[in-house]
C-alpha cells in the first residue's frame, strides 16, 4: 500500500500560481438562490492581520445538493452553480467572497446538517491547511447540528457563526478567523 | 435513508505523516499554529465532496515552464512525471496539480520575494496539469535553486517544487512540496524535516530516472503523490 503523502507549508510565494480573478465571485447571472457576501478578517495569536492567507470555501447549492458524484440525493444540480471559491487575504487580512446562501444538507444517519460552508485556510506557517465550517446567525437549524453540537463550550462555538452586516447592498456575512489566542477559531480534524 | 449514507469516507492519517501546527523552528508556525486541540469531525457528505474546479477557474494546462514570454528559461531543464494515486493504489485521475516553483537562481516571481537573484524574463515558475486516466502527470521545468530566508542564521531552503493538489473531496485536500535527491541542506531544513516520520519524509524526495531522461535535453525525476485512502465504513457508522 503506497504512503500517503505529507502536507508542507504553502508559503509567502503561491499567490501568481494560485489566486485567478472570479475566483472569489461563486454566482453567476443564472444561478438559483439568495445572493450573501462574506467577509472577514485572518489573524494571528498576537491579534495581527494575516496577509499572505489562502481560503477556500466549498458548498452546497441553493437546494442543498453538491455538484459532485458522491451527493446522489435526489434535489436538483444548479449548472449556474459549483460551489467553489478562493480569496487571498489582501494588506488588512481581509478577504470577501460572493456566493449564495445554502441550503441544508444530510448529515450522518437521519441528522439534517444546518446550512454551512467548508472553509479550508492555507498560510506561510501552517504546515497543514486548517479546516473549519462557516454557520449563519439566526438560523434555527444551528440547535440541531450534529456538527455544532461536537463544540460544547458556547464561546467557541460562535468561533463558527458568521454575523450579519448591518447597511450593505446584498446581506453580507461577517466570519472572522482567529488562528490562535483569545477568540481562537474552532479547528475540525476531518 | 437516502443512498449518501452509504458513501465512503476517507481514512484516518498515519500518525506522523503530516507535520504538528506547532513545529517552532519553523518560526513562522509560532504565532500561526492554533493552540486548541482540533475537533474531530465525522465526515459528512461536505467532507466527501468537494471541488473540482475547472480551466475557467484555476487557469489553462500549462505543462512546460521552460518557454515563456518569447525566449527560453535559464538552467537545467527538468522533466516531472509520477502518478497520483490513493492509499489503496487506486489512480486518481482528472485530479488538477497546480504547480510552482523558483527560478534556477533561487529566485520566486514574486513581489514580496527580496532574494538578491536575479529574476529571469522567461520564466514565470508556475503551471496546471491534469492527470490522465491511470493518474499520471507529467511538466518539464528548470530546477529550482536553493534560496536564503530569514527563519534562523544562515538559513537556506533545499531546492524544491510546490504542488496543490485537488482530490476528490475535501478530505483528500493538498499542498506539499517535492524535494531532490542527494540535496545537501534537506537534513537543516525546518520545513522538511516538521515530518515527523521519516518514511513519510522521504517520500517527498523525488527520484532521478535515467529512463524519464531525455537524451540531448533534460533530466528525469519522478514524484508520486498519494492521498487518503477510502473505507468501506458507512457514514452512519
Amino acid at each position: 500500500m503506497p504512503g500517503l503523502t505529507s502536507s508542507q507549508t504553502v508559503g509567502p510565494f503561491f499567490h501568481e500560481a494560485l489566486l485567478r480573478d472570479g475566483q472569489t465571485t461563486l454566482v453567476k447571472p443564472a444561478t438559483q438562490g439568495v445572493r450573501i457576501a462574506i467577509e472577514g478578517i485572518v489573524t494571528d495569536g498576537a491579534g495581527a492581520p494575516v496577509t499572505d492567507a489562502m481560503l477556500e470555501i466549498w458548498q452546497a447549492n441553493g437546494a442543498g445538493r453538491y455538484d459532485h458524484p458522491a451527493d446522489t440525493q435526489d434535489k436538483p444540480i444548479d449548472p449556474a452553480f459549483h460551489g467553489f471559491g478562493r480569496a487571498g487575504t489582501d494588506k488588512t487580512g481581509h478577504y470577501r467572497f460572493e456566493t449564495i446562501r445554502p441550503g441544508a444538507v444530510p448529515g450522518r444517519g437521519n441528522s439534517l446538517q444546518a446550512p454551512h460552508i467548508a472553509v479550508t485556510l492555507f498560510t506561510r506557517g501552517l504546515l497543514l491547511h486548517l479546516t473549519t465550517r462557516l454557520y449563519f446567525a439566526g438560523e434555527p437549524l444551528n440547535d440541531t447540528d450534529p456538527v455544532l453540537a461536537l463544540v460544547p463550550d458556547e464561546a467557541a462555538r460562535r468561533t463558527l457563526i458568521a454575523t450579519p452586516v448591518a447597511g450593505t447592498a446584498i446581506p453580507t456575512y461577517r466570519f472572522d478567523i482567529r488562528l490562535q489566542g483569545d477568540g481562537e477559531t474552532v479547528f475540525f480534524e476531518i | 435513508m437516502s443512498e449518501t449514507d452509504n458513501s465512503e469516507i476517507y481514512s484516518d492519517v498515519p500518525a506522523g505523516t503530516h507535520p504538528a501546527y506547532a513545529s517552532p523552528a519553523y518560526k513562522s508556525t509560532i504565532l500561526r499554529a492554533p493552540s486548541r486541540p482540533l475537533i474531530r469531525l465525522p465526515q459528512t457528505l461536505t467532507e466527501v465532496t468537494g471541488p473540482r474546479p475547472g480551466a475557467e477557474t484555476v487557469g489553462p494546462t500549462l505543462a512546460d515552464f521552460t518557454k515563456c514570454h518569447g525566449g527560453e528559461a535559464v538552467g537545467e531543464r527538468i522533466i516531472v512525471t509520477g502518478r497520483v494515486l490513493d492509499e489503496d493504489g487506486r489512480a486518481v485521475p482528472n485530479a488538477v496539480l497546480e504547480i510552482w516553483q523558483a527560478n534556477a537562481a533561487g529566485r520566486y516571481n514574486h513581489p514580496v520575494d527580496r532574494h538578491d537573484a536575479p529574476l529571469d524574463p522567461h520564466f514565470d515558475g508556475s503551471g496546471r496539469v491534469t492527470t490522465a486516466e491511470d493518474g499520471a502527470y507529467r511538466f518539464q521545468s528548470i530546477k529550482p535553486g536553493a534560496y536564503p530566508w530569514k527563519n534562523h542564521h544562515n538559513a537556506w531552503r533545499p531546492n524544491h517544487i510546490h504542488f496543490s493538489l485537488f482530490g476528490p473531496g475535501v478530505a483528500t485536500r493538498l499542498i506539499t512540496q517535492m524535494y531532490f535527491p542527494g540535496d545537501p541542506l534537506l537534513p537543516l531544513d525546518p520545513i522538511y524535516n516538521s515530518i515527523p516520520d521519516a518514511a513519510a519524509r522521504a517520500r517527498l524526495v523525488s527520484t532521478f530516472d535515467i529512463d524519464v531522461t531525455q537524451p540531448e535535453y533534460a533530466l528525469g525525476y519522478r514524484f508520486d503523490i498519494v492521498l487518503r485512502g477510502r473505507h468501506a465504513t458507512p457514514m452512519e457508522q
